[in-house]
């Protein structure tokens, strides 16, 4: 009674979700056992290497996976609502009123052969039909100026090529507040941004979230995107959760070799002149994945088992878990190189 | 090391906003890169970077202002068709919507080799597919990507084949709009240090434009700040950093982003009042290489 009322509570219940792609070369396992939560008003970031499966989980939350993806979940549920057996028009209907996404590529979820505004109003007007016109650009206009789009009557009248990279970002994440969302999903809002933006829109989100008691998921490799804006943080690898944690669980106090790798990094801490250091090797192609832990052959503390048997999540605190065998009782201590408060 | 590559003087460019207006992305920019160096070109979304970028790789005509390449003058219709094949294999440009710039429908290893084919050029590691192979590796890479197509990559994929694509046909000036945004941290940290590389043991010359100041200072030689399509600051890049003089470039630099929590939510930033902005002023030369907008002196 209690669990399902937790259950009920939560924005986004995923449970043991996996993505599979058929592809000619062979099946691609992108997204492999992941488990996660969000509560209103919270943000969670998902860092990790490029190709880990982070755009392919959050394609799976909105179901927008192409034909040649296969899911599997034991529980796949937006505000309570189980998703996993809707059809594609109970779904379209759930989608901008529950769920919208920003997709990682500006350009290709933008129409090029229809104007800017006309694109933003499409999307108001799938929410709440009927709308009067003037009211329907009002209410653009007001989402352009949300956004940071600058001048926004003569931007409105613009096609997609004709905005910069920065912009064209903004344009979608208006759409995608233009349904006034609980869950906003978003893919990278942020890395077409220059500084000074990126600021702004990540505390907008935060106050959008904040004040509707609406969640977001946050995706970015940009580990300053995670410090700032997210209140939990999950670091993917190869498919799979590595750890996760409160966001000052993750940057204080690190416990997965690979997020110690992530933050070694980081181009902030390197001492001038020497190269910046980068994690040995390359990510494993996901067809198949390797035996063991993924990540195993470039970790220079793995252990005889990691080649083996992958390791299961252990729970370092009652919110933060990291999947690697160093945290296993057996397992030889080991100094660990990054993280505490030393970040310059 | 100071012979010039590039040379950019007074270049202007608008684009019609509708009923008579025009906006001014570029306005009388001018800058100079030395073979061999990085030089960074930063600035807030809008500010006219890949303007810049497009008119210096003559898929945009600038309005007023030239562009000379090792002294040719490329949007010279004439110079231009005397050098074609100079201009178009020296010079590259990774995009900054790469993913969205390849074609859809050619495997990996066809677009990466795609350059050599087109312009007839002997690959140097035997086939193309070898070439593309290679290519793929540096950065980053398994071959085992060669047959997919984009679609089927992830976002940084994509990315990293469009550099791939730019690399096979080791240009001597690469452009480079935003090539990294979209590289994790620790796939960053190897294309920079690839770009690093290519500058010292192959001698390419780069024209890095990012708004990732940290990625900027690492990498870079020396920075303009464009604001509004104006160049408000031009400095090699530890003066640039250390002494920032035009109030945009501090404000700029004071909002780069800590990735520590903490004192990330804690710190304060400046903000640029942008009535204040005077487009008006020339370029005042405040040492031998440091370069601010606002004066009544003469260009660099
Ligand atoms: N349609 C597809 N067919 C086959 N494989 C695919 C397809 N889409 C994605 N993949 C593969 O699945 C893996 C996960 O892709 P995904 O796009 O989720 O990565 P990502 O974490 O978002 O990476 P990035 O940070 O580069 O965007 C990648 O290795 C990719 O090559
Ligand atoms: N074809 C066009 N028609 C009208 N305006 C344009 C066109 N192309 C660019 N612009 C405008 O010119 C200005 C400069 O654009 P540019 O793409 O050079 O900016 P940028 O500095 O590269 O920004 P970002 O960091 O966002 O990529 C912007 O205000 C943009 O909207
Ligand atoms: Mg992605
Ligand atoms: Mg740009």
């Amino acid at each position: 009674m209690t669990a399902d009322a937790d259950r009920a509570e939560k924005l986004l219940d995923v449970g043991r979700l996996s993505v599979t792609f058929a592809s000619p070369a062979g099946a691609v396992e992108a997204v492999r056992d992941v488990s996660l939560d969000l509560a209103p008003g919270e943000i969670l970031a998902i860092v990790g290497e490029s190709g880990c499966g982070k755009s392919a989980l959050c394609r799976a939350i909105m179901k927008l996976l192409p034909a040649s993806a296969r899911v599997q979940a034991d529980r796949l549920a937006v505000a309570g609502t189980d998703i996993r057996g809707l059809s594609e028009r109970d779904m379209c209907a759930l989608r901008g009123r529950l769920c919208s996404m920003v997709f990682q590529d500006p350009m290709t979820s933008l129409d090029p052969t229809m104007r800017i505004g006309a694109q933003i109003a499409e999307a108001v007007l799938a929410h709440e039909p009927g709308m009067k016109k003037d009211a329907v650009r009002r209410r653009v206009l007001e989402l352009m100026d949300m956004v940071g789009i600058e001048d926004p009557p003569a931007r409105y009248r613009l096609y997609p090529h004709d905005l910069s990279g920065g912009m064209r970002q903004r344009a979608v994440l208006a759409i995608a507040l233009a349904s006034r969302p609980r869950l906003l999903i978003a893919d990278e809002p942020t890395t077409a941004l220059d500084v000074t933006v990126q600021g702004q829109i990540l505390d907008l989100l935060r106050d959008i979230q904040r004040g509707l008691g609406a969640g977001a998921v946050l995706v970015t490799h940009d580990l300053a995107v995670a410090a700032r804006a997210a209140d939990r943080t999950a670091v993917m690898y190869a498919g799979r959760i590595v750890e996760i944690g409160t966001t000052e669980e993750i940057f204080y106090d690190p416990r997965h070799p690979y997020t110690w790798g992530l933050l070694a990094s980081l181009p902030s801490l390197a001492a001038e002149g020497r190269p910046l250091y980068a994690i040995p090797g390359m990510p494993p192609t996901l067809s198949p994945p390797p035996k063991g832990d993924a990540f195993a052959c470039r970790n220079r503390y793995a252990l005889a088992i990691d080649y083996d048997q992958a390791p299961p999540l252990f729970q370092v605190s009652p919110t933060h878990y990291a999947a690697t065998w160093l945290l296993d009782p057996r397992a030889p201590a080991v100094a660990r190189p990054v993280g505490g408060e030393l970040h310059v | 090391m100071c012979e010039t590559l590039l040379d950019v003087r007074g270049l202007c460019h608008s684009f019609p906003l509708g009923a008579g207006r025009y906006l001014r992305a570029v306005d009388g920019v001018s800058f100079r890169i030395r073979k061999g160096e990085i030089f960074g070109l930063v600035g807030e979304s809008g500010s006219g970077k890949s303007t810049v970028a497009r008119c210096v790789m003559n898929i945009l005509r600038p309005q007023a202002g030239s562009i000379l390449y090792r002294g040719v003058d490329v949007c010279d219709p004439a110079q231009f068709r005397a050098n074609r094949r100079m201009l178009q294999t020296e010079r590259q440009i990774i995009f900054q919507d790469s993913s969205s710039s390849l074609d859809q429908r050619m495997k990996v290893a066809d677009i990466i080799a795609e350059p050599l084919a087109v312009n007839h050029i002997v690959p140097p590691r035997g086939s193309l597919r070898a070439e593309a192979a290679f290519q793929l590796r540096y950065v980053g890479m398994d071959p085992a990507y060669l047959d997919r197509y984009p679609p089927e990559l992830s976002g940084g994929q994509r990315q990293r084949v469009a550099i791939a694509r730019a690399l096979t046909m080791e240009p001597s000036l690469l452009v480079a709009d935003e090539p990294i945004a979209a590289l994790d941290v620790s796939i960053q940290a190897q294309i920079i240090n690839l770009f690093r590389h290519l500058q010292a043991e192959h001698g390419f010359t780069f024209l890095f434009i990012a708004h990732d100041l940290a990625v900027v200072r690492y990498l870079c030689d020396r920075v303009g700040v464009l604001y509004r399509g104006k160049l408000v600051e031009m400095a090699p890049t530890k003066e640039l950093f250390d002494r920032p003089l035009h109030p945009y470039t501090k404000a700029l630099l004071s909002a780069i982003p800590i990735p520590d929590p903490r004192r990330e939510r804690a710190r304060t930033r400046f903000h640029f009042d942008e009535a204040a902005f005077d487009r008006t002023g020339g370029f005042v030369q405040v040492s031998p290489e440091h370069f601010v907008l606002g004066g009544k002196e003469a260009e660099p």
